[in-house]
């Protein structure tokens, strides 16, 4: 009974310890963010952007910063949606889609910044627990899975394919400190980013610790023209639709008329 | 010496490069693309189009799901496109007086119950991820067995030309099954005195590839009218036109209501390009033979659907594909 009672009390212990672990609490250093825009415009040259953000910590220990024992880390997370990983096998000799799995919630992109690599900052336990990078974001799968058996292969695939696309990218030496207590961060925006609201987070860490964190909303939108076309294609679908083949009516036409040769 | 020439041709690579990305934000696919690659595209497209008479969907829908384009809005903006270059075609037929406006609306009833049916197809195969396989699929047979047997007659025109024979295109008058059919109907302007059920079948079919494959359809409707139900040459082409105008322009506007898809910015560079590369290509079109044309134009169906069919059987290089919730397939 006694073993029982110290095993519990053990166990509360590590519960309590994991929480305090998760969630900072009683920490004196404090993390502040901003970036220039909270807006970012699709124009019809849109190429992608790189977005720099300047942060500072306060609150911290003058000896462990000259040691070097603060990282940072900043990551730029796409609007969220649900996203399905297909797998081709050879069926009769042709190559068709067999299998598949729906991850839950997933950014559609994602970009990560870090004073160095993310996998020396802190253990990567730890770091699954609080989603950070693109081996660490949660990556649950929606409905029937059979045994769960393939679930780290599809993992590991969409991975590797959000990655090789650049819709996923890393940059371990993107935070840097430009003086004592001042950072600034460069993530980047891929060309074919998803409109939405994106949002910048930064983790501060202290010796392994997860110690302050902070975020702020950045709002990519489409602008003049595009956004136009995309609100009438979703808004008066019907009426777009008879304007598309309006258009190609017209273009038609306009040709059969220059070009006429007899 | 050898080794200057090398860093020349990388500068001048990486030059031209640089010259050539000119970017252009497709609002409805959502991503950027190099707008001299999409004009090229229309204009070679528009010239073989304008070369062989056919309305070119069945080869700028493949191009664009080899630029990346998802293919959902791939099919729907090939479909307007066809809307553009089907137009500029009738409209020079209907001057001519080659059209039968009459044979044209039976085959567009059917068309238009075919397209239904496709778009719904369509919208399931999407939601059980196998529409970029129907896809390939019917690309693959399609362009193949029409290719084979548009190259199979070419030739064996070209063959007889070449001893001098006199080339003649089965005429009607010698009648097949689909002469036995009831319902028949009087089209005046074809001279001919048929079923409305195998007109109403062939329009059917072809509207369902059109919502489907984004083709118009051109290139297996006049081969069916010609050598099936035996319709006069001069009047196939500007009917078959007449009809497809009607059937993609449903098409579009289906796809733009339920799906989305329609991405005006690609369709409208694409259609420019593809008006003026159709002049060029009539133009070299009118110095070529019939049947050599026809055998070119069979060389050039069934190189789209190698293309296609070695995608399938070759092992892919990457086994997995990621899609999310708003485009993609």
């Amino acid at each position: 009974m006694r073993a029982f009672a110290s095993l519990l009390c053990c166990m509360l212990f590590l519960a309590a310890f994991a929480r305090a672990q998760a969630e900072p609490q009683d920490f004196t250093e404090k993390l502040e963010i901003g970036i220039s825009t909270d807006e970012i415009a699709i124009t019809s040259d849109f190429r992608g952007a790189d977005i720099t953000i300047f942060g500072a910590i306060d609150g911290f220990d003058t000896t462990l910063l000259a040691q070097g024992k603060y990282n940072i880390v900043v990551a730029l997370e796409g609007p969220k949606e649900n996203s399905t990983v297909r797998k081709k096998e050879r069926v009769f000799g042709i190559w068709i889609n067999t299998s598949s799995m729906t991850f839950e919630l997933v950014p559609e992109s994602y970009s990560l910044s870090s004073t160095r690599d993310i996998e020396t900052i802190a253990p990567p336990q730890y770091m699954n627990n609080m989603g950070i990078g693109v081996n660490h974001m949660p990556l649950n799968p929606v409905g029937y899975i059979g045994d769960g058996s393939r679930v780290g292969e599809f993992r590991d695939a969409f991975r590797r394919l959000r990655e090789a696309t650049g819709v996923y990218q890393r940059d371990p030496g993107g935070v840097q400190f430009i003086s004592s207590s001042l950072f600034k961060a460069s993530v980047r925006l891929p060309a074919d980013v998803p409109n939405g609201v994106h949002v910048v987070r930064a983790y501060l860490f202290r010796d392994g610790l997860f110690v302050a964190a902070k975020a702020l909303p950045l709002r990519v939108v489409k602008t003049g023209l595009e956004q136009a076309l995309t609100r009438a294609a979703h808004e008066s679908p019907f009426l777009y639709g008879i304007v598309a083949v309006l258009l190609a009516v017209i273009t038609g036409w306009l040709a059969s008329i220059v070009f006429r040769r007899d | 010496m050898r080794f200057r020439g090398h860093v020349f041709v990388q500068a001048t690579t990486y030059l031209l490069f640089e010259v050539c990305v000119v970017t252009i934000y497709l609002p409805i696919a959502e991503l950027s693309v190099n707008i001299l690659i999409i004009l090229g595209m229309g204009a070679a497209v528009g010239f073989l189009s304008g070369m062989f008479g056919v309305g070119g969907g069945f080869l700028i829908t493949p191009l664009l799901i080899f630029y990346n384009i998802p293919p959902v809005v791939a099919v729907a903006t090939g479909a307007n496109q066809v809307v553009a270059s089907s137009i500029s075609g009738a409209i020079t037929h209907f001057r001519r007086g080659t059209i039968d406006i009459k044979l044209g609306t039976v085959l567009l009833c059917g068309g238009l119950a075919g397209a239904t049916l496709g778009i719904w197809l369509f919208a399931l195969l999407r939601r059980i991820g196998q529409l970029d396989l129907v896809i390939s699929l019917a690309y693959v047979l399609l362009l193949g067995t029409v290719g084979s047997l548009m190259l199979w007659e070419s030739i064996n025109a070209l063959r007889r030309a070449a001893r001098n024979e006199q080339v003649t295109l089965k005429r009607p008058g010698n009648h097949n099954w689909v002469h036995r059919l009831p319902l028949k109907m009087r089209f005046k302007k074809s001279k001919i005195y048929l079923s409305v059920i195998p007109v109403a079948a062939l329009g059917f079919c072809i509207g369902i590839l059109t919502s489907v494959m984004g083709v118009g359809g051109g290139f297996i409707m006049v081969p069916a009218m010609i050598y099936l139900l035996r319709i006069p040459t001069n009047v196939v082409v500007g009917t078959s036109l007449f009809q497809i105008i009607f059937v993609s322009a449903y098409t579009v506007i289906v796809q733009a209501t339920a799906n989305y898809t329609v991405d005006i910015v690609l369709a409208f560079v694409l259609m420019v390009a593809g008006v003026i590369g159709a002049q060029y290509g009539v133009r070299v079109g009118q110095r070529l033979r019939g049947e050599q044309l026809r055998a070119l134009l069979a060389l050039l169906v069934l190189a789209v659907g190698l293309r296609l069919a070695i995608e399938l059987i070759i092992p892919p290089k990457e086994v997995y594909s990621v899609v999310s919730a708003g485009l993609g397939f």
